[in-house]
């Protein structure tokens, strides 16, 4: 019955974020414990290399950076389609070999587009 | 109360409280940061549905590079202003009708879903004996060929979509 069923496969991932979370809570409460709290205002401004900070610390970003975001999230969907794939390989044969070319040379169209278009350029 | 109980009460009751810290937090990455613990949460409702491709699927796609471009789009948009602003749009009369008719509807029907007993070939004990991977592999790639075929399609559209967008913006 779905609903019934507990993924016991799965505590040793629950006991690894477990203690990964209590390191990270660990060592900030740590912190919070042992340090001395002497505020004042040259210690309290961001560093920036030694100089004075300058203007806001969040700048608008590039639309630049946008582009690769999507591209990657893109072509991470892609890799995900392949791992039941790969699995499954045996099962499916010639025909599933057919298939996951069909299926990556429409996103090679896409991957030409984008690199004749110049999104991989920087400049 | 059953294990099952403990463990679906967990994730639903942290993933209402989790939404409503992403809706309601000042700072736009903040929202998005409790947003990505709400996605490992879903991750681990996925699990209990004995969905664990999906699960990886969710972490990885998800909390991974979905994350990264929704924190470039914050980036990106630059919110300064906005953050000071009234919270609630112009639209909230029409939303809170929507949201309380939606809980009509969902309280309505609460206790009346029954699950079928005959639950098809895909039981959990028959998932668990092939592996996840593999009956998705199986299915996936024979029964829904064309629906596999045409999510290529619309990854191509996305690309386009994102390079025709963007590079109108930078010239």
């Amino acid at each position: 019955m779905p609903g019934t069923y507990i993924p016991t496969d799965y505590f040793p991932v629950l006991v690894i974020l477990l203690i990964a979370s209590a390191i990270g809570l660990g060592a900030l409460v740590a912190g919070i414990l042992v340090r001395p709290r002497r505020p004042y205002a040259q210690k309290l401004t961001p560093y920036e290399s030694g100089n004075p900070p300058i203007g806001e610390p969040r700048s608008q970003f590039s639309v630049k950076f946008y582009i690769i975001a999507m591209l990657f999230v893109v072509f991470d969907v892609e890799a995900v389609f392949m791992y039941p794939w790969a699995v499954a390989y045996d099962k499916l044969g010639i025909f599933g070999f057919v298939e996951m070319m069909l299926f990556m040379f429409i996103l090679l169209i896409g991957y030409i587009y984008v690199w004749k278009k110049g999104a991989f350029n920087w400049e | 109360m059953t294990l099952q109980q403990i463990y679906f009460g967990y994730f639903a009751t942290m993933m209402t409280i989790i939404s409503l810290l992403v809706v309601s937090r000042k700072n736009p990455v903040h929202s998005v940061l409790w947003m990505l613990v709400l996605f490992v949460h879903m991750a681990g409702l996925y699990l209990f549905l004995n969905a664990e491709f999906l699960a990886a699927v969710q972490i990885i796609v998800y909390a991974g590079a979905i994350m990264v471009l929704f924190l470039f789009v914050i980036m990106l948009l630059n919110l300064r202003k906005e953050e000071k602003e009234f919270r609630l749009q112009k639209q909230w009369p029409v939303s809170a009708v929507t949201a309380v008719l939606f809980l009509v509807v969902l309280v309505s029907i609460l206790g009346k879903i029954t699950v079928l007993p005959e639950l098809g070939e895909y039981s959990i004990d028959m998932i668990n004996a092939q592996g996840s991977l593999m009956t998705i592999g199986n299915v996936l790639y024979t029964k829904y060929l064309l629906p596999f075929e045409i999510a290529s399609v619309l990854l191509l559209v996305a690309i386009v979509g994102a390079v025709v967008l963007a590079k109108k913006r930078i010239e």
